[in-house]
């Protein structure tokens, strides 16, 4: 525009003016957004067309020779209940971690127990395998043995209580424990994010601490808390090591969870059974992979439902 | 309804900086009183001692008396809590509940104060508190729409909906205009006549003019110098200040030869 310019011709048609810097940045930011769909699309091509032999075999030839459906039945059942009992474990227990840290816990011991809870996730899942199975599962005999006399009648508990506390119960909580440190992780930085002016907001209008968390932490911190759960849900439903340490799994469809036969879970009835598969045995697996592939894709979908339903009222506008 | 506070030797500290230093002032119910100073010299801070939200901060304490109609507000038994559900606030910035709707917003203090009420006495209390600020008209239609799609002006005034909901005796308001346009804060003004009738109200505020316009009486806080603890310069009617003060320092604040 200075004065030394040519005269302007019609300024639409002048195209904006472009840095390097920016088209550089723009350029690798674009990169990156397509390297990661490619590499998903990698993955669920391999995944389909080595399970589409499995997928069209007849269900004679399918490994257990009940068919496709009959052998991965009992191992989705196997999956959801192991996750869905962590979960349910561990989501209330990180809740009221964060909560504690955030707000409640004098500040050095906050830190302290911040780091003592980062520090579980930081255990390898053979550890925690051998803990479950050395440590858990025997102590945990005492309390399959009283749930199967007084909780019997609830199809969960309806025994015989295992001898050996190596049970889709023990399997449960040993994943709760895994995930707790990610959900707690994460509810914990969106709580301490809650803004001071509604906390304060609430404080003035005379609410307890609670009544504050309740109103102004809660509820801004709710979807924060669903995207913990929900990545915590995908490192439950994918575990491998810690459930095929503990598990002796194989057993049918039950959802018995302190009895002695169990069924195993995708991921852990991969990681036994693949090195020892041929033929028609790994087309099978990478099928069970493909299942496991799309519950993960539909519980993160699910999640993104939740937080997305009720965006006006999330607090982010 | 409306009551008296007086303040006697009172001094605020955050752990062990002297953030203001013996204050003490006399406010009358169903009156305005206007708290005006440059930045920094502890206003608001004066403030929130009032209804014990300086507590909120970690490390701030008091020092000092705060006395409401005889009953003592620093006193041992006394619940922070039950203060704050006397001595209502209003923020500088406005400050809806983001999650809640505009109704949710106005019910939100009374559905704390546990106080069983049916749904039709409930509406009528969010109806009444709504006219009560002069938002009633405007958000009728749309009680179940969240408060943070109201502009700033909107939700100041449901901010102040929110506060007058729980009937506390005082109400403190921090700068209530000062993220405002002007029209905003006209409507915020006139609020503040209408609402003298029932409640006591305390303003902190930076617009000189504002406090003139709306105040009986005005306090002029001031400090030495950074570092130094705020104090209250001088205590008195709004004409006084405003016409004749006592003292020279507030004289030049007022006048714009500060400093």
């Amino acid at each position: 525009m200075t004065a030394t310019k040519a005269p302007i011709e019609t300024p639409s048609k002048q195209p904006p003016v472009r840095r390097p810097g920016d088209r550089i940045f723009a350029g690798t930011a674009k990169g990156s957004g397509i390297f990661i769909l490619l590499v998903l699309a990698g993955v669920a091509a391999f995944l389909i067309g080595e399970a589409i032999p499995a997928l069209t075999a007849p269900s004679a030839d399918i490994p257990g020779g009940e068919g496709l459906a009959g052998y991965v039945g009992p191992l989705i059942l196997g999956t959801l209940l192991g996750a869905v009992l962590a979960l349910l474990v561990a989501t209330p227990l990180a809740v009221g971690i964060a909560l504690y840290v955030t707000y409640y816990a004098p500040r050095r011991i906050a830190a302290v127990l911040g780091y003592v809870i980062d520090l579980l996730a930081a255990i390898p899942s053979v550890v925690y395998g051998f803990w479950g199975l050395a440590v858990l599962a025997p102590a945990l005999v005492p309390f399959h043995v009283w749930t199967a006399e007084h909780l019997g009648w609830i199809p969960f508990f309806a025994g015989p209580a295992s001898t050996s506390g190596r049970t889709m119960l023990t399997v449960g909580l040993v994943l709760a424990v895994m995930i707790l440190p990610i959900i707690s992780a994460i509810a914990r930085e969106v709580f301490s994010q809650a803004p001071a002016l509604h906390r304060e907001a609430a404080l003035a209008l005379g609410a307890t601490r609670w009544e504050m968390i309740k109103l102004a932490v809660l509820p801004y911190g709710k979807s924060g808390v669903i995207a913990g759960a929900m990545l915590g849900l995908g490192r439950a439903l994918g575990e491998t090591m810690a459930v095929a340490i503990i598990l002796s799994g194989g057993a049918g469809a039950t959802v018995n969870l302190i009895s002695n036969s169990n069924p195993s879970t995708i991921a852990s009835n991969i990681a036994l059974r693949f090195p020892e598969a041929t033929g028609l045995g790994v087309n099978t697996l990478i099928a069970s992979g493909l299942v496991l592939f799309l519950i993960t894709l539909a519980v993160n979908m699910l999640a993104r439902w939740v937080v997305n339903r009720r965006a006006d009222f999330s607090g982010a506008n | 309804m409306a009551k008296r506070i007086e303040v006697s030797d009172l001094s605020i500290y955050y752990n062990n900086f002297l953030a203001v230093e013996g204050v003490n002032i006399s406010i009358e119910p169903r009156s305005i009183t206007a708290i005006i100073g440059p930045s920094g010299c502890g206003k608001s801070t004066f403030l929130r001692t009032l209804n014990r939200m300086h507590e909120v901060i970690p490390g701030g304490r008091v020092e000092g008396k705060v006395v409401m109609d005889g009953q003592d507000l620093y006193g041992e038994d006394v619940d922070p809590v039950d203060v704050r559900r006397q001595i209502g606030m209003v923020f500088q910035r406005p400050n809806p509940f983001p999650t809640m709707s505009i109704y949710g917003n106005v019910a939100a203090g009374i559905r704390l104060n546990n106080t069983k009420m049916k749904k039709s006495d409930l509406d009528d209390l969010v109806e009444r508190s709504l006219k009560g600020a002069n938002l009633w008209n405007e958000v009728k239609d749309r009680l179940d729409r969240p408060g943070a799609g109201l502009s700033g002006g909107q939700q100041q005034r449901l901010c102040i909906a929110r506060a007058i909901a729980i009937e506390p005796d005082v109400l403190l308001m921090d700068e209530p205009a000062s993220a405002l346009d002007p029209i905003s804060t006209l409507a915020i003004e006139d609020l503040m006549h209408e609402l003298k009738e029932r409640f006591t109200i305390v303003i902190v505020t930076h617009n000189m003019q504002q406090a003139a316009r709306v105040s009986e009486s005005t306090g002029f806080f001031n400090l030495n110098g950074i570092g130094q603890p705020g104090r209250l310069i001088e205590f008195n009617s709004t004409e006084k200040i405003f016409g004749n003060p006592d003292v020279k320092a507030t004289e030049d604040y007022i006048s714009g030869r500060f400093g």
